[in-house]
C-alpha cells in the first residue's frame, strides 16, 4: 500500500514538474522574441522613421513614413469596406435567421474563412482584381484586407447580439417597434462594446497581415496617397528589407516590426479593456 | 385601418392616412434592412465560393497540363516549364508535423499549469499575456527566426544533432547534412513557437469547461492532481482538445510569413530535416512576383488550391469537433 502510494506521489511530482517545465520553456521563448524585438527595434527609433520615406538601395538613413501612411490607408479602407458587410451578415445570423438553416451554414463557412491561410486571400484578390485591372494597386490591397476583416466582424457581431437578452427585444417589439428599428436602436446599443471590440480585433489582424499584400498592393519606394497605384506598407517593407544586404534596411525592418507589434498589442489591449467595461456595466 | 366603416370626419381621416403611411414606410425600411442583412450573409457564402472558383480557374492550365503528376512529381523547373508539387507538399507536411510534435505537449502542459498549478495571482496575467501573444503578426516571428533563431541553431543545436546521431542508423539520415541554419527544422520550430499561444489559449478554455464537481469528486476520493488531469479532465475534454489542435494545425499548414524567411526555398525532397526545403505557402510567397505569366503562375495558383483543400478539410473537421463539445456543455 505504502509503496503504491509513493509511486503515485512520484508520478504526480514528475507530471506536474513537466507542466512547470513546459510553462517555463514556452514562456521563455515568447519572452525571448519580445525582448529581442524591442532591443533591436528601439535602436532604430528616431523622428526620421515617421518623416522620411524608405531609402533606395545603397543609400543611408531613411525612414518608414510612406509605408506607415500606406498601411494606415489600406487598413482603414479595408476595415471600412469589411465592417458593414460583416456586421450585416452577423445581424442576419443573430436576429432574422437565428433559427434558419442558412445561419448555420454561414457560421460554418465563416469559421473556415476566419482561419483560412491568408496567402490564399492574396491569390484570390490577385485573380479577381489585379489581373483584370492589369496593375497592382493599394485598392487591391485594401480589398484583400477587407476579406480578412469580414469573418472576424461577422463572428463577434453574431456572438455579441446573441448575448443581448430576449426580453429587451420582446419589450420593444411589443411597443410596436419594427424589427429593423429594434435591432438598430436596442440590440446594437446593448451589444455596442462587444461589436466595437470585434472591429478593433479585426483592425489588429488586418494591420499585421503580410501575405495578402505581397501580390496585391506590392510595395513602392515613393510617398503616395494614390490608391490606384502600387502602395508601400509596413509588412511588405519589413519582408523586403529583412533579407537585404544593407545594414540600414535591416534596421528599418526591425523598427517596422516593433511599430506593428506595438500597434497590434495596443489595439488588442484596448479591445480587452472595452469588453471588461462593457461586462461591468 | 382602412376597413373601419364608422363615419369619421376629415381631420381624423387625415391622421389615419398619415399614420398608415408612416407605418408603411417603417415596414418598407424593415424589409430593406432584412434584405440587406440577408444579402450580406449570402455574400459570405459567395465569397468562399468565389475564392474556390477563382483558384480553380487560375490553376486549370497547370492542372490540365500535368494532370495527377502535378501532385506526385518532385521536379520544379521554371526554365523548362515543368512543375511538380511533391516537394512543397512534403515540406508543408513535415514542418507542420515538427511544429505539432513540439507545440502540442508544451501547449497542453502550459494549459494544465494555468488551470491546476499556477498561483491564482499569476493566473490572469499569464493567461492574458498568452492571449496577446496569439495575436502577434506572423511576420514578427519570421524576422526573429531569420535574424536570431537560424544563426543560433546553426551554431548550436544543428551541429550537436548531426554529431550525436552520426552513427545511429535511420536517425543519421534524418539529421544529415551541413548545418545551414535555415531548413525544415528551423521552420518547424518557429511554427511551434507561433502556434503555442494558440494551443494554450484554446486548451485552457476547454479545460475550464470541466464541471468543478467532477474534479472535486476525484480529489475527494484521493486522486493526485496528475490523476485528476489524466483520468477526468483530459477524457472529458478529448474531443475539444483534438478540435483545438486541428485548428492550430490548420494555421501551421497555411502559415506563410513565419516560414518563408527560414525554409530555404529549395524544391527538393530530403530525408534530412536539417536540409533546406520549401512549403506550399513559401513557394507562392517567394516566387509569385517573379513568375512569368502562363504555366508558372498557374502552377503557383494550383499550389494555392491544394493548400486550400488541405486546410479546408482540417479546419472543417476541427470546427465539427469543437461544435460537439460546445453542444455538450451547452455553451
Amino acid at each position: 500500500m505504502d509503496a503504491k502510494y509513493a509511486r503515485r506521489r512520484r508520478a504526480n511530482k514528475i507530471a506536474m514538474g513537466l507542466c512547470w517545465a513546459a510553462a517555463a520553456f514556452g514562456l521563455s521563448w515568447l519572452a525571448f522574441i519580445l525582448i529581442e524585438l524591442i532591443w533591436n527595434g528601439v535602436a532604430g527609433l528616431s523622428p526620421a522613421i515617421f518623416t522620411e520615406p524608405t531609402p533606395g538601395p545603397g543609400s543611408t538613413g531613411g525612414g518608414l513614413a510612406n509605408a506607415i501612411v500606406g498601411s494606415l490607408m489600406m487598413t482603414i479602407l479595408g476595415v471600412c469596406i469589411g465592417t458593414p458587410i460583416g456586421m450585416l451578415a452577423g445581424t442576419y445570423m443573430a436576429e432574422y435567421g437565428r433559427y434558419e438553416k442558412l445561419a448555420g451554414i454561414v457560421r460554418f463557412i465563416n469559421d473556415i474563412l476566419l482561419s483560412a491561410p491568408s496567402i490564399i486571400i492574396g491569390l484570390f484578390i490577385y485573380e479577381v482584381v489585379v489581373v483584370p485591372s492589369h496593375h497592382f494597386s493599394g485598392f487591391a490591397g485594401a480589398l484583400a484586407l477587407a476579406v480578412i476583416v469580414i469573418p472576424v466582424v461577422v463572428r463577434t457581431t453574431e456572438d455579441m447580439l446573441l448575448l443581448v437578452p430576449n426580453p429587451l427585444r420582446e419589450a420593444s417589439i411589443a411597443m410596436g417597434m419594427p424589427r429593423a428599428y429594434m435591432i438598430m436602436r436596442i440590440a446594437y446599443s446593448a451589444a455596442r462594446a462587444g461589436i466595437v471590440t470585434g472591429v478593433l480585433l479585426a483592425i489588429a489582424r488586418a494591420s499585421g497581415e503580410t501575405a495578402p499584400l505581397l501580390f496585391t498592393s506590392l510595395s513602392s519606394p515613393f510617398f503616395s496617397f494614390d490608391l490606384g497605384k502600387e502602395m508601400a506598407n509596413l509588412p511588405v517593407v519589413i519582408n523586403n528589407f529583412a533579407g537585404s544586404p544593407y545594414e540600414n534596411w535591416r534596421q528599418l525592418a526591425w523598427t517596422g516590426a516593433l511599430l506593428i507589434t506595438f500597434a497590434v498589442l495596443a489595439l488588442s489591449i484596448s479591445a480587452r479593456v472595452l469588453t471588461r467595461e462593457g461586462a461591468q456595466r | 385601418m382602412t376597413d373601419m366603416a364608422v363615419p369619421i370626419d376629415a381631420s381624423v381621416q387625415q391622421t389615419v392616412r398619415e399614420r398608415s403611411r408612416a407605418l408603411g414606410s417603417l415596414k418598407t425600411a424593415d424589409r430593406i434592412f432584412h434584405w440587406l442583412t440577408f444579402s450580406a450573409a449570402v455574400f459570405v457564402l459567395v465569397l468562399l465560393g468565389a475564392i474556390i472558383i477563382s483558384l480553380v480557374i487560375g490553376a486549370w492550365p497547370a492542372l490540365s497540363t500535368f494532370g495527377f503528376g502535378f501532385i506526385t512529381s518532385e521536379r520544379w523547373s521554371p526554365a523548362k516549364e515543368i512543375f511538380g508539387a511533391a516537394a512543397p507538399i512534403y515540406g508543408t507536411l513535415v514542418t507542420s508535423l515538427i511544429a505539432m510534435l513540439i507545440a502540442i505537449p508544451v501547449g497542453i502542459g502550459i494549459a494544465i499549469f494555468l488551470t491546476e498549478l499556477c498561483p491564482p495571482a499569476l493566473r490572469r496575467p499569464v493567461g492574458v499575456a498568452i492571449e496577446l501573444l496569439a495575436g502577434v503578426p506572423s511576420i514578427i516571428y519570421g524576422i526573429w527566426g531569420f535574424f536570431v533563431l537560424a544563426p543560433l541553431l546553426k551554431e548550436t543545436l544543428q551541429p550537436l544533432l548531426i554529431a550525436t546521431f552520426e552513427n545511429v542508423p535511420v536517425l543519421n539520415a534524418v539529421f544529415a547534412g551541413p548545418p545551414y541554419g535555415i531548413g525544415m527544422l528551423t521552420a518547424g520550430l518557429i511554427l511551434a513557437i507561433m502556434v503555442l499561444p494558440f494551443i494554450t489559449a484554446v486548451s485552457r478554455d476547454i479545460f475550464q469547461t470541466v464541471p468543478p464537481v467532477l474534479k472535486e469528486a476525484a480529489f475527494g476520493v484521493g486522486c493526485t492532481t496528475w490523476e485528476v488531469v489524466r483520468n477526468v479532465v483530459i477524457p472529458y475534454t478529448r474531443v475539444g482538445l483534438v478540435g483545438g489542435v486541428m485548428l492550430a494545425l490548420g494555421r501551421a499548414l497555411g502559415e506563410t510569413m513565419a516560414v518563408t524567411f527560414v525554409i530555404g526555398n529549395s524544391h527538393n525532397i530530403s530525408a534530412s530535416i536539417i536540409a533546406p526545403a520549401t512549403t506550399i505557402s513559401a513557394s507562392i510567397a517567394n516566387e509569385f512576383q517573379e513568375a512569368s505569366e502562363g504555366l508558372y503562375t498557374s502552377s503557383l495558383i494550383a499550389l494555392g488550391l491544394l493548400l486550400f483543400v488541405i486546410t479546408f478539410i482540417v479546419l472543417a473537421s476541427a470546427r465539427l469537433m469543437l461544435a460537439r463539445i460546445q453542444s455538450k456543455t451547452g455553451g
